[in-house]
């Protein structure tokens, strides 16, 4: 399932990195760890998180994640948003929890590793 | 790009510790090259693991680091040499889940303890020196070749 698809169910709101919504998801990745999430997330994973400053972009595109959201409604940092759009990086904000969208997300999808 | 001959390339970088707004600029560099010369995936993503850990490390807790990627036909191999306060106690800090992180490091959610010991794991050969007051330096390989 591409990105788009999980954004319209999810309702997710788009900040950066709408040519890159054609990506194949291939799972989901919840943490608010980095070395967590560069450790163990694999490419094509959405990462659920709370954090918003810039040094989440870098972990996206280190380990080519199809894109981070970030949940509760909250904001992202303004050089965040800069570098995911200089980095082609989709951020997207959930106004749910990180429980609930891990689960829509996993039920839309699995983890099809 | 410097190509000392022709199986071997190798390029350094500078990482300035504190520097939260570049951190992830070597790294990333670091794994394009390893891209674009056609290194194995599974090879380029252990690699790009370690590649990071060790670029953090200098960013939380050194002043400034030299990063040497050495490329041969063979091997593949890290060393990141930083200025800086060094580690105390390497058995600990090689722990997972021991850290010295402040506060506000944590918040960004660094400080789990996990980087030193990913790096370990996906290193092939590990090396770690450190001298209290001075710095320390992370010696790493990876072997191009499956069967090693
Ligand atoms: N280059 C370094 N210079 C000085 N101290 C270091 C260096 N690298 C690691 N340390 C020390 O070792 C500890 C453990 O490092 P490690 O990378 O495993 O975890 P961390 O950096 O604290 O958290 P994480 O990597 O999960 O964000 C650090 O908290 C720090 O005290
Ligand atoms: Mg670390």
């Amino acid at each position: 399932m591409k990105t788009r698809e999980i954004i319209k169910t999810l309702q997710l709101e788009v900040l950066t990195g709408q040519e890159t919504l054609d990506t194949e998801v291939t799972g989901g990745y919840t943490s608010d760890l980095l070395s967590d999430v560069i450790a163990n997330s694999k490419e094509g994973n959405l990462w659920i998180t709370l954090q918003i400053h810039q040094n989440i972009v870098a972990v996206a595109k280190l380990k080519d994640l199809a894109g981070i959201i970030i949940i509760n409604n909250r904001k992202p940092d303004k050089d965040t948003l800069e570098k995911a759009a200089a980095e082609n990086i989709a951020v997207m904000i959930s106004k749910e929890m990180a429980f609930e969208v891990s689960g829509k997300l996993y039920e839309l999808i699995g983890s099809q590793d | 790009m410097k190509k000392s001959d022709e199986h071997v390339l190798s390029q350094q970088f500078e990482i300035k510790g504190g520097d939260f707004s570049n951190a992830g600029k070597t790294s990333t560099s670091i794994k394009e090259i390893l891209q674009e010369i056609g290194i194995d995936t599974s090879i380029i993503i252990r690699a790009a693991i370690a590649a990071y850990e060790a670029e953090m490390n200098v960013v939380m807790y050194a002043q400034r680091a030299t990063f040497t990627l050495n490329i041969t036909p063979e091997k593949l191999c890290f060393k990141v040499e930083d200025e800086g306060q060094g580690i105390d106690n390497l058995d600990m800090a090689m722990q997972e889940g021991f850290s010295t992180a402040t506060d506000e490091m944590r918040e960004m959610g660094f400080g789990a303890g996990m980087g030193l010991p990913n790096i370990k794991r996906n290193a092939d050969r590990f090396k770690i020196f450190s001298t209290p007051g001075k710095g320390t330096s992370l010696d790493l390989t990876f072997f191009l070749n499956q069967d090693e």
